[in-house]
């Protein structure tokens, strides 16, 4: 183990990491098991610059030292911050991610730059964390497990084009990658057996 | 585990680092409650992670060629503070004490500032230093008492 001297913006992560993360990981079960709907999670504190509560709370609850993660341009100052609260592996290229953190949605990689597992192991995709303003349940409409016929569904930023990439990864099932997108004080998911309808 | 850039400020070498908070980990933590409690400018501080207690895996080295190997785990505490002028403080100590790494973490905090530090080296980490050398010096002596000589007769085969 290195004792990291870490930079002097260093924030505090959860004040109580056993209940805040326990909290945050029924939060996140919860919008798992109900895509597309909208789940309320309490902000824990003191988040790093740039990075809204929900997102960084989702981040500190999912990953560990097994984990690599990627941050995009928007969200790389807050790279020691994860690499200290989760002791987790910072890498250079999405393709080797396991979770991304996206702070800014509208400026991503296309989904299909991330692991999308394999056939015989489509959990080994990645989980992708995107950093929203805004909830909406107009748009698009949603279905598949989890959702009692269709749900209207949209979050904003997105990328131009989601709609298009959206039924790509839905069309590798069961490949693909997984969606949460967190705001400030609530988050919503997108799992790759939620199909767009129409 | 990656190590992130070394950001720490410049009056602070590694190796003196490494020194104070091998020598602070050691130490017993009464001592150190002792000093902190007289210590005249105590800097304001937050829990950066709050002092927790885990396990971590000890690993050996058998004989000089050898592959490392996991020798067992050992229960050691940590925390890391933030003081108020900015300063990041790491703790680790062996043991379930959480005060004790709280403790090495400030110390570790204060001693990153100069003036504090040269105080703080002669006052504290200097005279815990040569405790621990001399009890080091001690247990080897002991020790020394009771080895015993192992060697092989020659037996005159030639």
């Amino acid at each position: 183990m290195s004792l990291s001297i870490a930079d002097g913006d260093l924030r505090p992560g959860f004040a109580d990491p056993v209940l805040d993360g326990q909290r945050s990981f029924r939060a996140v079960l919860q919008a798992m098991s109900r895509p597309a709907t909208v789940v309320p999670l309490a902000p824990f504190g003191d988040s790093p610059a740039g990075i809204r509560a929900a997102a960084a709370a989702t981040v500190l609850t999912l990953v560990d030292f097994d984990t690599a993660l990627w941050l995009d341009d928007a969200a790389a100052p807050a790279a020691a911050y994860f690499r200290f609260h989760c002791g987790c592996t910072i890498v250079a290229v999405p393709e080797q991610a396991d979770f991304a953190l996206i702070a800014d949605p509208a400026t991503m990689p296309p989904l299909a730059a991330f692991k999308d597992g394999d056939d015989d192991f489509p959990d080994r995709s990645a989980t992708l964390i995107l950093q929203v303003e805004a909830f909406a349940d107009i748009g698009a409409r949603y279905s598949g497990p989890g959702i009692e016929g269709t749900l209207a569904f949209s979050a904003r930023p997105l990328p131009g084009d989601f709609v298009t990439q959206w039924r790509g990864n839905t069309a590798l099932y069961p490949r693909g990658v997984d969606l949460i997108l967190a705001g400030e004080t609530a988050l919503a998911a997108l799992p790759r057996s939620s199909r767009m309808e129409g | 585990m990656a190590n992130p850039a070394n950001t720490a400020s410049d009056a602070t070498s590694q190796p003196a680092r490494r020194h104070w908070l091998s020598v602070l980990a050691k130490a017993p933590a009464a001592a150190l409650e002792e000093a902190w409690q007289a210590l005249d400018d105590k800097p304001d501080y937050s829990p950066l992670r709050p002092a927790q207690t885990g396990l971590v895996m000890v690993r050996g080295r058998m004989g000089g060629s050898g592959d490392a190997f996991n020798l067992g785990e050992m229960t050691v505490s940590r925390c890391s503070v933030r003081t108020a002028d900015g300063r990041i403080g790491h703790g680790y100590a062996a043991g379930r004490d959480k005060r004790h790494a709280e403790l090495v973490a400030l110390f570790d905090a204060v001693l990153q500032q100069p003036e504090a530090a040269s105080r703080l080296h002669s006052g504290l980490i200097e005279p815990l230093a040569a405790e621990q050398r001399r009890r080091h010096g001690e247990k080897a002596r002991e020790s020394a008492a009771t080895k015993v000589e192992f060697f092989t007769m020659v037996r005159g085969e030639d």
